[in-house]
């Protein structure tokens, strides 16, 4: 998603994203944050990057991927701002955000867009390809690399710091 | 006396682990297909829409109802003319470690040992339970100690307040157990044990009256506004000190799984 993408987003409008996203939850959160606060190398780029908080099940015979619905976004809140300030554009999660949150989503013009929270099952067709793209050993809770197609989303704090639950 | 084999038990809680995991409570499913009738709000009715597509699409293809498989809450009813053959403890843990493996759940997390909650009841029959609760909504659970003379007013006002502040967070439109009487800990079983009652079927006015309060919060699925926010209000009571009045309260998410198997 780009800048002008972004920045024509309104809360409450309902898109279908497609793309190449990241899922991260909160260990891989922690090591993200850590690798920033010490300056290591990042082992996703975060430049524009798209994360979404999930932690999926393990993926039956025939399928890529199990059970991946959204997870809460509010225990991300207190990592949010460094990625935010590392480049991250969008967030895909489910429930409200800080205000912490919401003041850096609008000083980095970035998005947070919620998904059909409790619909890991039918969020599953949406999933087309994916992969562990860092911190196996973190299992359910590694970084997956995710290829979506019509994934379905309802934008809930716009670039310009608007919250769906105001 | 009936002798039932630890074995035979593994087998059982692993088949119900699985069976709670990938279908949704047949009582939970009309309670969410009535709501998406009565609702007037395009976008709950479409939110519901979402909810009910997932509990089909989980059964049909053997994936999870929620990515969250939750922790396993093993209800066990032992008549006292039975007796088991083997390690009970040992047989509920295991069984749950093969149905999870069964039912696709998170990969490498372990989900023994789980928390089993047995009640020794007349009879020679053993009554088994699995409810795999996730915590995104356990997270919001809460107990209050009301003082003896508190009006029932009182009570109704810390369960709304406590759905106000639970808000989009625990994935609504939720069910409510609500355990009043015996002691803290007594108070927090009977919550939990409100969620295993069919929803919908019976209900009292106080239930009926909190629930009516409950949908007027404007909550509704996924905390976008809409009737539903809560399917149902169960509660379960018990004599307590003179002292004392405990009430608990578990949330469950509108994704309320558990399976029942009777040797």
């Amino acid at each position: 998603m780009n800048d002008k993408q972004i920045k024509a987003l309104k809360i409450f409008d309902e898109i279908k994203l497609s793309g190449v996203i990241y899922t991260a939850r909160d260990q891989a959160h922690k090591r993200l944050v850590e690798a920033i606060n010490s300056g290591k190398k990042l082992p996703i780029d975060l430049k524009g990057a798209i994360i979404y908080y999930c932690g999926p099940t393990a993926a039956p015979k025939g399928k890529v991927i199990g059970s991946c619905g959204p997870t809460t976004s509010n225990r991300m809140d207190k990592f949010t701002p460094v990625l935010l300030k590392a480049g991250l554009k969008v967030m895909i999660g489910k429930g409200g955000r800080s205000k912490e949150v919401i003041a850096a989503i609008k000083k980095y013009k970035a998005v947070y867009l919620l998904a059909y929270a409790g619909c890991g099952a039918l969020i599953n067709k949406y999933i087309k390809k994916a992969k562990v793209a860092a911190y196996k050993d973190l299992g359910p809770e590694a970084i997956f690399r995710l290829e979506v197609k019509d994934f379905p989303l309802i934008v809930g704090i716009d670039s310009q710091g608007r919250n769906i639950y105001d | 006396m009936k002798t039932i084999t630890a074995d035979k038990i593994k087998k059982i809680i692993a088949q119900l682990c699985v069976k709670a995991n990938l279908e949704l409570r047949s009582d939970v499913l009309v309670m969410l297909k009535k709501a998406r009738n009565t609702e007037s709000s395009k976008r709950a009715k479409k939110l519901l829409g979402a909810i009910i597509d997932n509990a089909n699409v989980a059964r049909a293809e053997q994936l999870a109802i929620c990515q969250d498989t939750g922790m396993p809450v093993v209800f066990l009813e032992v008549g006292q003319d039975v007796r088991i053959s083997g390690s009970l403890q040992q047989a509920v843990n295991k069984g749950v470690e093969l149905g999870y493996k069964k039912a696709w759940a998170r990969g490498k997390s372990t989900y023994s040992p789980v928390v089993v909650h047995v009640d020794i009841v007349p009879g020679s029959k053993l009554k088994m339970t699995v409810l795999p609760k996730g915590f995104g909504c356990e997270n919001k659970s809460l107990l209050k100690m009301f003082s003896p003379t508190a009006k029932i007013e009182e009570i109704k006002g810390f369960i709304i307040d406590a759905v106000k502040a639970a808000g989009p967070d625990a994935c609504p439109p939720y069910v409510l157990g609500v355990g009043i009487g015996g002691t803290a800990d007594f108070a927090s079983l009977l919550a939990k044990k409100a969620l295993l009652r069919k929803i919908g079927t019976r209900s009292s006015k106080i239930e009926a009256d909190l629930l009516k309060a409950i949908n007027k919060l404007d909550i509704g699925p996924m905390g976008l506004g809409g009737k539903t926010t809560a399917l149902a209000v169960n509660i379960e009571t018990y004599p307590t000190h003179i002292a004392g009045l405990p009430v608990a309260l578990n949330f469950s998410c509108h994704a309320l799984r558990s399976a029942t198997a009777t040797l």
